[in-house]
């Protein structure tokens, strides 16, 4: 990575959004000539889709995926009384639902922690883009080989694995950290914080070289420690980044799923699914109208980002 | 070239016992962020490592043994051809170069319209495009396969993924380049129209060659989200002769379970060209993301 960050901000539109002036005839049907590609694309294959897979859910539908036998909520009702995917009758609580939750406290956190502490430290050293591309070059590969890294990472065996050869030359005995319903999930989140911290880093970092300098000195000459420095000065003029990279990081988190598959095949036995995992494993194993349910759960879950985003864009603010 | 935060602190350092105790004082950030970056690494080099090593040392012992084994390329060539990953690699090319011109031309010509035309209800449709972008891709998966196995089995062919990935690409480039062409000089476009440019001349001599970064931005992030994808070729993608690398290697992964030289080898020909557009193309490819990052 250069030292010189891109930045963050897209450029601003010099005009003001809003009801652009009605142009001519010609004018306007060349505007909708241009659109048109696009935006049958999008309504053929997402928009309409959309639709049809929230119609689905109150359908118990067939291998044609057919609207066939009307169900109404029945869909939800069995999803909330599948132990696999919501099970709260002992605690803690457990299946996809509840996995899916560690996911968004660990990994958006961890991601948030590492990566604001890597921007504050690498600003500081020399080799600042050495240590920088390290960390970020997982960014730039998939999931799947993620997958096969960390799964060598974590053999069970101490004479392969990473970790257990750790563990071992330590003195304990090795853990499967896959194999085990209890450390599964944390496994696999840290793989994926392994992944994405790069992010976070580089979108903090880029913010941060844009306080301007005098804030921090004249903060300094008035005696604030670096401590202060960081709490009352960087933290607060990172907000927004800070909110942007959680956003990302959430809609990562709903749609988590190639390293899942991959690594445990949402096991052992179901103990490493998620949301996303559910709805694949539900539509192509006999119950589409319960994989649309999962489906439709997925998309009220990204309807407050997409408000979000349509209000930063609205408000003219940095939408990046 | 002092950071900032040095400058601040303390005047440069001017003789080498000066530097060396500043040096000192800063010890734990170095080592600090030393041990992360290895601690980065490792995972890497260890399935690179083991990438190289012959089936019998790889099977008994840990990658950290590098320095008493032989290295090979047989586990490269083994996956390549017997394996099948060369003809993955192959298909991952034929899925991922139209999936990514496909919606960068849309996108652009789509963008185009949203900048500098005029049309009923403009605003309105951007901002329907602005929300989605962070449509699920599993909202469709049912629809989009029923529609491709009932028109022309779609989904045999490389048609379908291309047109799945091309939609859930379309609005990221519509917003990135409708942002990027609205800073272009008002007068320029103008000035085209006056000389008696059409709107297409216009877009393509004005528009485009003055929007190449946001253009290689979207490519790149594009490029890499396609060949990285494993999710959408697991569905849209039915003949198995036709499946990308990433799915070939969960079939390797199921046949060759623990034996990681296969694996390690397969991961890495997926890595390859990422890290190499990675490397080649750092700039770009950082602010294709930094500009992306309302899509995951």
């Amino acid at each position: 990575l250069s030292a010189q960050a891109p930045p963050l901000q897209v450029p601003q539109p010099k005009r003001r959004f809003g009801r652009p002036r009605e142009g001519s005839f010609k004018e306007r049907l060349q505007g909708i000539a241009f659109a048109a590609p696009a935006l049958i694309v999008l309504g053929l294959f997402v928009v309409y889709p959309a639709y049809y897979t929230v119609r689905l859910a109150f359908y118990s539908s067939d291998y044609l995926f057919s609207f066939t036998n009307y169900v109404g909520l029945q869909n939800f009702k069995d999803l909330f009384q599948d132990k696999d995917f919501f099970d709260v009758s002992h605690f803690p609580p457990s299946g996809a639902v509840f996995n899916n939750l560690k996911w968004v406290l660990i990994y958006i956190s961890l991601c948030l922690i590492l990566g604001l502490a890597l921007a504050v430290l690498t600003i500081r050293v020399r080799y600042e883009s050495a240590v920088k591309s390290v960390i970020f070059i997982p960014m730039a590969i998939s999931a799947t080989a993620v997958a096969v890294i960390w799964l060598l990472v974590y053999s069970p065996n101490p004479d392969i694995g990473t970790v257990n050869a750790v563990i071992h030359g330590l003195g304990g005995s090795p853990v499967s950290w896959l194999g085990q319903s209890n450390t599964v999930n944390y496994a696999i989140i840290i793989a994926y914080v392994w992944a994405s911290t790069g992010f976070a880093m580089v979108v903090l970092s880029a913010a941060l070289k844009g306080i301007p300098t005098e804030i921090i000195e004249a903060a300094r000459v008035d005696g604030a420690g670096e401590w202060n420095i960081f709490r009352r000065i960087m933290l607060p003029m990172l907000s927004l980044p800070i909110s942007i990279v959680t956003v990302w990081l959430f809609i990562n988190v709903i749609k988590v799923f190639d390293i899942i598959y991959v690594m445990t095949q949402g096991g052992p036995g179901t103990s490493s699914r998620v949301i996303a995992y559910t709805m694949f494993v539900d539509t192509f194993n006999g119950f589409p109208g319960r994989g649309a349910a999962v489906a439709v759960i997925m998309l009220l879950l990204t309807i407050p980002v997409m408000i979000l985003n349509i209000s930063r864009f609205k408000s003219e603010r940095v939408i990046t | 070239v002092a950071t900032r935060a040095e400058t601040a602190t303390l005047a440069q350092p001017r003789t080498f016992s000066e530097r060396l105790v500043r040096w000192i004082s800063r010890s734990p950030v170095h080592i600090l962020l030393l041990a992360i970056a290895a601690i980065w690494l490792v995972p890497t080099v260890a399935l690179l490592v083991t990438s190289f090593r012959p089936r019998s040392d790889a099977l008994s012992s840990g990658w950290w043994h590098v320095f008493s084994s032989h290295l090979t390329l047989a586990n490269y060539s083994q996956v390549i051809h017997t394996g099948g990953m060369g003809h993955a690699f192959l298909n991952s090319l034929y899925i991922t170069v139209p999936a990514t011109i496909l919606p960068l031309t849309l996108g652009a010509m789509a963008a185009y319209a949203f900048a500098w035309t005029r049309f009923p209800f403009r605003d309105t449709t951007f901002l329907i495009v602005v929300a989605l972008m962070v449509v699920p891709v599993q909202t469709a998966f049912v629809p989009l396969l029923k529609f491709f196995r009932e028109n022309g089995h779609l989904n045999t062919e490389f048609y379908g993924i291309w047109l799945a990935h091309t939609a859930f690409g379309l609005p990221l480039a519509i917003f990135l380049f409708r942002n990027f062409f609205i800073t272009l000089p008002k007068d320029l476009i103008e000035a085209a129209r006056m000389d008696g440019a059409s709107e297409f001349a216009v877009f393509r001599r004005v528009v485009i060659p003055l929007s190449v970064p946001a253009l290689a931005s979207f490519a790149i992030f594009q490029f890499l989200w396609v060949w990285n994808d494993l999710l959408m070729a697991l569905i849209f993608v039915s003949d198995p002769s036709k499946q990308p690398m990433t799915v070939k290697i969960t079939q390797l992964l199921s046949t060759y379970a623990q034996e990681f030289h296969i694996l390690a080898a397969a991961g890495f020909l997926l890595m390859a060209v990422p890290l190499i557009v990675f490397f080649a193309l750092q700039r770009y490819f950082v602010q294709g993301l930094l500009a992306g990052s309302v899509k995951s």
